[in-house]
This record gives C-alpha cells, sequence and structure tokens, in this order.
C-alpha cells in the first residue's frame, strides 16, 4: 500500500492541542451564547439521538462522476416545497365558491392583495416548473440507468408521485374558475368517463355528480390542497428514505477500477 | 421429525411446545389478546374511514333531480332551423349551471327515424358527442360545428364528419299551457335510439352500450 502524502497543515494547527485542563473556559457573552446553543442541542440530541439521523441523512458519500444531473431531485423537491408555501398562503384569500366567488377571489388576489399577483404567480408558473422538472428528474434517473437494482422501489414511489403531481395539475387548474379552467375540467372529467367500464362512475366521482355540479369546485379544491399534499409528503419522506438508505447510483460511464484488489478468501 | 399426526394438531398449543399454552388449548391466550387488540383497531379505523368514504363516493350513486325548464311560446321555433335556448341544467351555482340547447319544430320530412315520430320539438344539446365542448349551429351550412377537435353534425345531430363516437345527445320535450318544455337529457346511437345520458366519448353502438354503463340509478 502506497503512502499517502499528507496535506500541508497551516502553522496554527500545529502541534498538541490544548488538554482539557490547559483550557480557560471565556466568561464573555458570546462565550454564554456559545454555551447555550451547545446546551440546547446536546439537550435535544440526549433525548432524541437526531444528530446520528442528521449526519446519516446528510454526510452521505457519493459516487465519482456525480454531476449537476444529479440536483434534479433536490430541484424537483424545492419546486414542491415553494408550491406548498405559497399554495398555504394562496389559500387565506381564496374562496372555492361556483356562483363567482372563486374567480372574484383569483381577481382580488391578483390585482389588490400586495405583492398577491407575486404569489399567485409564483403558484402558477411554478406549477409547470415542477411538472417539468419532475419529467427530466425521471429522464436523468432512467438514461443513467439509477432505477436499477436495489432502487426500484424508488423508481416506483417517484411514478406515484408523477401522478400525484399530474393530479395536482388537474385540479389546481380548475380553481381560478374562468373559462378556460371550466371548459379544461370538462373536457379532463369527459376525458376520464372514456375509460371502458369504470370509467363513467370515476367521472361521475371527480365531478361529484353526473354534470358539474355546486360541490365540483370544492370537491378539487380539498383534492388539491388536502388529500394529494398529504400523500405527497408522506411519499416524498420515502422516496428520500430510500436515496438515503441505498446511496446515488454512479453514471453508467464510470467503470469499477479493474485493478482493485477484492479480499478474497483462501480456500 | 414432524409426524404426519401433527398436522391435525392446532399450531399454538402446548402439544407444539408454544410457551404460554395449557393443556387443551387451541390458541394462547397472548395470541387472542394480540388478534383481539389488531380487530379493536380495525374496527376504530374503520368507524372514521368508511364514514367519510361514502360521503366523496355517494355522488356516483345519487340520482340527478328531473327539471322541466321553459324553452318559450310553441310558435317561436321553425320546423327547418334551430333556436338556441339557454336553461339550467344544475340549479345554484349560476352561469355555470346553464347550458345552450339547440330547439326546433318536430318535422315530418326531417324526423323519420321511428324513435324520433313522435316528439313534439327537437332539442340538441349544445354538448359535442367527442369531449364535451359546446358546439355552434350553422344555420347556412346545416351544420354543428365543434371548435375544438373539429367534430361535424347534421341537422338531426348525426356525426357526419371528426372524432365524436356518437350523435350530438338531446333533451326530452313536452308543450304546456302553450310553452315548450325542456327535460332530463338522454343520448342517442347512430340510429337515434334514446339510451340513459352517458358522458361525451362514450359509443353507444355495439358493444359500447356494455362498456360504458349508465349510472346507477338510471334505467338504461
Amino acid at each position: 500500500m502506497p503512502k499517502v502524502p499528507s496535506p500541508p497543515i497551516p502553522q496554527a494547527l500545529k502541534g498538541l492541542p490544548p488538554t482539557p485542563d490547559e483550557v480557560t473556559p471565556g466568561t464573555g457573552p458570546s462565550d454564554h451564547a456559545k454555551e447555550a446553543g451547545i446546551t440546547v442541542v446536546d439537550w435535544i440530541d440526549e433525548r432524541t439521538s437526531l444528530s446520528g439521523t442528521g449526519r446519516w441523512l446528510l454526510f452521505r458519500k457519493v459516487p465519482k462522476g456525480t454531476n449537476w444531473a444529479y440536483t434534479l431531485g433536490s430541484a424537483t423537491l424545492f419546486a414542491f416545497l415553494s408550491q406548498a408555501v405559497t399554495g398555504v398562503f394562496l389559500a387565506m384569500y381564496y374562496r372555492p365558491d361556483a356562483t363567482g366567488g372563486a374567480y372574484e377571489s383569483i381577481r382580488h388576489i391578483t390585482s389588490e392583495v400586495f405583492a398577491g399577483q407575486l404569489v399567485q404567480g409564483m403558484h402558477l408558473w411554478g406549477a409547470s416548473v415542477m411538472v417539468v422538472l419532475v419529467f427530466v428528474h425521471m429522464g436523468r434517473t432512467f438514461l443513467y440507468g439509477a432505477y436499477k437494482y436495489p432502487r426500484e422501489l424508488t423508481w416506483v414511489i417517484g411514478v406515484v408521485l408523477l401522478i400525484l403531481t399530474m393530479v395536482m395539475a388537474l385540479t389546481g387548474y380548475l380553481l381560478p374558475f374562468d373559462q378556460r379552467a371550466y371548459w379544461a375540467t370538462v373536457v379532463a372529467s369527459n376525458i376520464t368517463g372514456t375509460g371502458p367500464i369504470v370509467g363513467p362512475y370515476l367521472a361521475d366521482f371527480l365531478r361529484g355528480g353526473p354534470e358539474f355540479g355546486v360541490t365540483t369546485l370544492s370537491r378539487f379544491y380539498a383534492i388539491h390542497m388536502l388529500l394529494i399534499p398529504g400523500l405527497m409528503i408522506a411519499l416524498i419522506g420515502a422516496h428520500l428514505y430510500l436515496v438515503s438508505k441505498l446511496g446515488t447510483s454512479a453514471p453508467p460511464w464510470r467503470q469499477a477500477r479493474k485493478d482493485t484488489q477484492f479480499d478474497t478468501i483462501e480456500a | 421429525m414432524p409426524s404426519k399426526h401433527d398436522r391435525y394438531k392446532s399450531k399454538y398449543t402446548t402439544d407444539r411446545r408454544v410457551p404460554g399454552a395449557f393443556e387443551g388449548e387451541t390458541i394462547t391466550r397472548r395470541r387472542f389478546m394480540t388478534g383481539g387488540a389488531n380487530v379493536a383497531g380495525a374496527i376504530a379505523a374503520a368507524s372514521f374511514t368508511l364514514p367519510p368514504l361514502a360521503l366523496a363516493l355517494a355522488p356516483v350513486f345519487e340520482a340527478g333531480t328531473k327539471r322541466w325548464e321553459v324553452a318559450g311560446p310553441s310558435g317561436e321555433f321553425p320546423d327547418d332551423n334551430y333556436i338556441p335556448v339557454t336553461i339550467t341544467v344544475t340549479p345554484g351555482i349560476g352561469q355555470v349551471g346553464k347550458t345552450t340547447v339547440y330547439v326546433r319544430k318536430h318535422n315530418p320530412e326531417l324526423d323519420t327515424d321511428k324513435y324520433d315520430r313522435n316528439r313534439p320539438y327537437i332539442a340538441i344539446s349544445s354538448r359535442c358527442a367527442h369531449a364535451g365542448c359546446p358546439v355552434r349551429w350553422v344555420s347556412a351550412a346545416e351544420r354543428f360545428a365543434c371548435p375544438c377537435h373539429g367534430g361535424v353534425y347534421d341537422i338531426l345531430g348525426k356525426r357526419v364528419g371528426g372524432p365524436p363516437p356518437r350523435p350530438l345527445d338531446r333533451f326530452y320535450t313536452r308543450v304546456r299551457n302553450g310553452q315548450v318544455e325542456i327535460g332530463p337529457r338522454y343520448s342517442v346511437n347512430s340510429e337515434l335510439k334514446p339510451f340513459s345520458p352517458r358522458g361525451p366519448g362514450e359509443p353507444l353502438d355495439g358493444i359500447g352500450q356494455y362498456v360504458y354503463p349508465a349510472q346507477f340509478d338510471e334505467k338504461k
């Protein structure tokens, strides 16, 4: 085994560190503040052991060849978080009222509420960004072969997340309740109805009746902001757990080194 | 080595040397309590998940109310051209619950199909049978045209071009006190035979009526 040359060490770090009895604790306010922070973290860590989990989650080894394409998953996660945060605050102003209140509340948000147009725009354009990022992330995983053993379950959960993202895009599209939103939903629920045997019943379930009715908008709103986000948060947690557990895969053009010596059991 | 008689014995008894098992027991108390706790948990979970699920699924099984809307005086409608009439299909949601219906008087020369002979007025739905977009009656061409995907229908609502799988839906009509009234919607196959209302994109010819069944509360 050749000896690895040691890196250059700054002068200040050379020599032995002081032993605990040589260290005199500081008495200034900044020292107390530092001490308090450590005490709080220690208090929590002693009861939860979260620091080990944090290290396990964040300080993972990544393979050689990891590149910018590996950030697409994080990008999708941040798009989701952006949608979640902007969505929560839009919900404070939105009214799912089909007789005109919904359209009026969106008009109020975009033209009268301070920064309403910005937040509504972030949510509107962020939805498209998230759909695009999901597909690019999926394409990266496919082209790199990162779905293969042992990461098949990560892929399957990702596909469910893709479907849920599409359901979010569909149900969110109705909420502005303008002509485009209304007709897009009419056509989308009719397309659902063209599925054989169960299609008509699925369309009735989606609309809450045979026609676009009084509760269709509130139904879509509940699916959009309560049902699907909960499912997505749970599945994103499972997805990230598997990423941490299994690690990321090396890009396909990285070959295992031929000269690597593996320990072999002598017969 | 288990003997072949072992399979006649319970899996959880003292015969199998299961800890906590007593002579003559077929199931240990520990196992019974575990099962009981699981069942209790399942009953508790079902008691708060099933009622909301019923709430969400109820509209699939509910009948729409049959309503009759006045379209206009009976003398107002010609027998060779359609008059657009706006009626309320779903009350309580304002503009969204309205739809356009094209109405004309029964014309013995046009309406020769056996199912149409006794209808006093013909009322054609403006919902395209392809994806549900609103069709427009173009009287000069005597065609219904859909703006979305190019579906075209003739004066009877039968498809003459584009993707629609069946003719335009119709509404039941009647005359009360000199006023034409428009009732529930119904769907027709290519021979204009009436069926209970279906969604757009669902064919009714051949096996279509079985592949796309009627609503639970509707008669076929």
